[in-house]
């Protein structure tokens, strides 16, 4: 069953076309990657989906046009975006923004199971509970941001580049908590990321973006053995 | 020891009036970024709304009330079928549009109700206690604590319920908190709302002390905003003790600094915001905006 389809999206900053015909679709409870070079339009296929830039094509979630809603009513619908640069609210503390994270939910005892559960994924977060989220290193930032969507107990969450500007070993935890939250809940992702190695230990299927398209499509396996992904995103 | 109480009360008093407009002013700039220096003119305009329920035999507190819901309504209004076509865009089109509000409602109130000034009721009796020898009036003391009442009610607000976490959330980011799907839009107008209800309060307690008319609140805007400035534009507790602290000077200095008198007091508060300016450009209570990357 498909949870979210893009039929040949193109999205344009004023002038400047990013997305010239992008297409993917995400399974339920499946995790997809989006790979590709700066520029390639990775970023911009996941504000297309949350409603932050204007597009054209065939956006569908649950066979549900969602094309043209605002960003509000997209997360209504059950779509979580952890956006680029995180997005995390400086001022407010780590408890707070996830607060936030749950302001569509009103079933307050499974909201606390939730926290307590997501304190659990994030150690770190719990100890810096009462502190303001602007004062967390870069490290921490990315967890609460992770930790704030999964908040709103979505049925798709967006994943953006969680690894940057992180030190490897920190990026390394920041997926291995993704996964686990992946086998716990079954959330479905989609999940963009420079580092195809690290997003390999998460979706089961990728693709490649070039200049605002897809160049290649494939399971996770099938994108490893290839030659020329090894060279360009592997890293050997 | 007797006057200087007084004059200490008195000036507190007056510094809780420009406190409730800096307030104001401080809410409108968290949540949209903006100064809004309509916000003194809106809230004669509010005065004005009471004023029209007294002289309908309304008595005078639930007229206040009443000024304070339709000002909600007015704030939220302006906010969604004006500034909203100038936020994100140019922030200097969009204070300029806030003078233009200002330049509009000072007019709508002469041309409704003429610039003759008008006799607005006191909330509190004209009596006078003692205290330590000091004469000290029930207004003063009342307008200090309709001002302490309000502060207790917004951090309420702020800290302790949904609402309040998402206007706060919208404030500092309104992208990021539109994806965890807050209605960004209705709270921006809550923001204005909220800002407009704070202004008439200030209104309906300045009123009485000078009169009814469409520029009476031009002076204290001027005040509540080196209150903002000296305060820190994003602290709500600065912009009180710095509108309070603005109250307290301007009246010692004019009783005590002989040179200064009642005729130059006005320029207490500005001598006061060149110095903090000087020392602590991000206002006394301003935090520095440190970005951690």
């Amino acid at each position: 069953m498909t949870l979210l389809e893009l039929e040949d999206v193109t999205a344009s900053y004023g002038n400047v076309q990013v997305l010239d015909g992008v297409s993917l679709s995400v399974p339920e409870n499946g995790a997809v990657g989006i790979l590709g070079a700066n520029g390639a339009g990775k970023t911009t296929t996941l504000r297309a989906i949350s409603g932050t830039v204007r597009t054209t094509g065939r956006i569908t979630f649950e066979g549900r046009d969602i094309r043209g809603l605002r960003p509000e009513q997209v997360a209504k619908l059950g779509i979580a975006h952890v956006p680029e640069g995180r997005g995390t609210l400086g001022q407010l503390t780590v408890r707070e923004n996830l607060r936030v994270g749950a302001y569509l939910r009103k079933d307050r005892k499974a909201i606390a199971a939730d926290l307590d559960y997501l304190l659990e994924l994030f150690p770190q977060l719990r100890q810096r509970i009462s502190s303001s989220a602007s004062a967390l290193s870069g490290g921490e930032q990315q967890m609460l941001a992770v930790g704030r969507a999964v908040m709103a107990k979505p049925r798709l969450l967006l994943l953006d580049e969680a690894s940057l500007g992180l030190a490897p070993s920190t990026a390394k935890a920041v997926y291995e908590a993704v996964q686990r939250l992946r086998k716990d809940s079954g959330i479905a992702m989609l999940v963009v990321e420079q580092n195809a190695n690290l997003a390999f230990t998460v979706v089961d299927s990728a693709t490649v973006l070039e200049t605002g398209r897809n160049v290649l499509t494939g399971s996770s396996a099938e994108l490893k053995g290839m030659d020329e992904i090894r060279r360009a995103y592997l890293g050997g | 020891m007797g006057t200087f109480i007084q004059l200490v009360v008195d000036g507190l008093s007056t510094g809780s009036i420009y406190a409730a407009l800096a307030l104001a002013i401080v809410l409108v700039n968290q949540s949209t970024g903006l100064i809004n220096f309509a916000q003194g003119a809106m809230a004669v305009f509010s005065a004005y709304i009471a004023y029209v329920f007294v002289g309908w035999g309304v008595p005078t507190i639930l007229a206040i009330l009443i000024s304070l819901i339709i000002s909600f309504v007015i704030g939220a209004v302006v906010e969604r079928l004006l500034i909203r076509r100038f936020e994100g865009g140019d922030p200097d089109t969009a204070v300029v549009v806030t003078i233009g509000l200002l330049t509009l409602f000072t007019g709508i109130c002469g041309w409704l109700w003429g610039y003759n000034n008008r006799q607005f009721p006191s909330l509190f009796p004209l009596d006078t206690i003692n205290v330590f020898g000091a004469v000290i009036s029930v207004r003063s003391l009342g307008t200090i604590a309709v001002l302490v009442a309000i502060m207790l009610l917004l951090q309420l607000l702020f800290i302790g319920t949904k609402l309040g976490l998402a206007l706060r959330a919208v404030s500092f980011n309104p992208t990021s908190a539109a994806l965890s799907g807050l209605p960004v839009g209705r709270l921006l107008m809550v923001g204005w709302g909220l800002a407009a209800a704070l202004g008439a309060v200030a209104g309906a307690l300045v009123a009485p002390q000078l009169t009814l008319t469409p520029t009476m609140m031009d002076t204290a805007l001027v005040y509540a905003l080196a209150a903002v400035i000296i305060g820190g534009l994003n602290s709500p507790i600065g912009a009180v003790v710095a509108a309070w602290g603005i109250g307290v000077l301007e009246n010692l200095g004019a009783v005590y600094v002989p040179f200064i008198g009642h005729d130059l007091k006005i320029a207490v508060p500005f001598i006061i915001l060149f110095v903090v300016l000087l020392l602590r450009p991000q206002g006394l209570f301003g935090r520095k905006v440190v970005v951690r990357v």
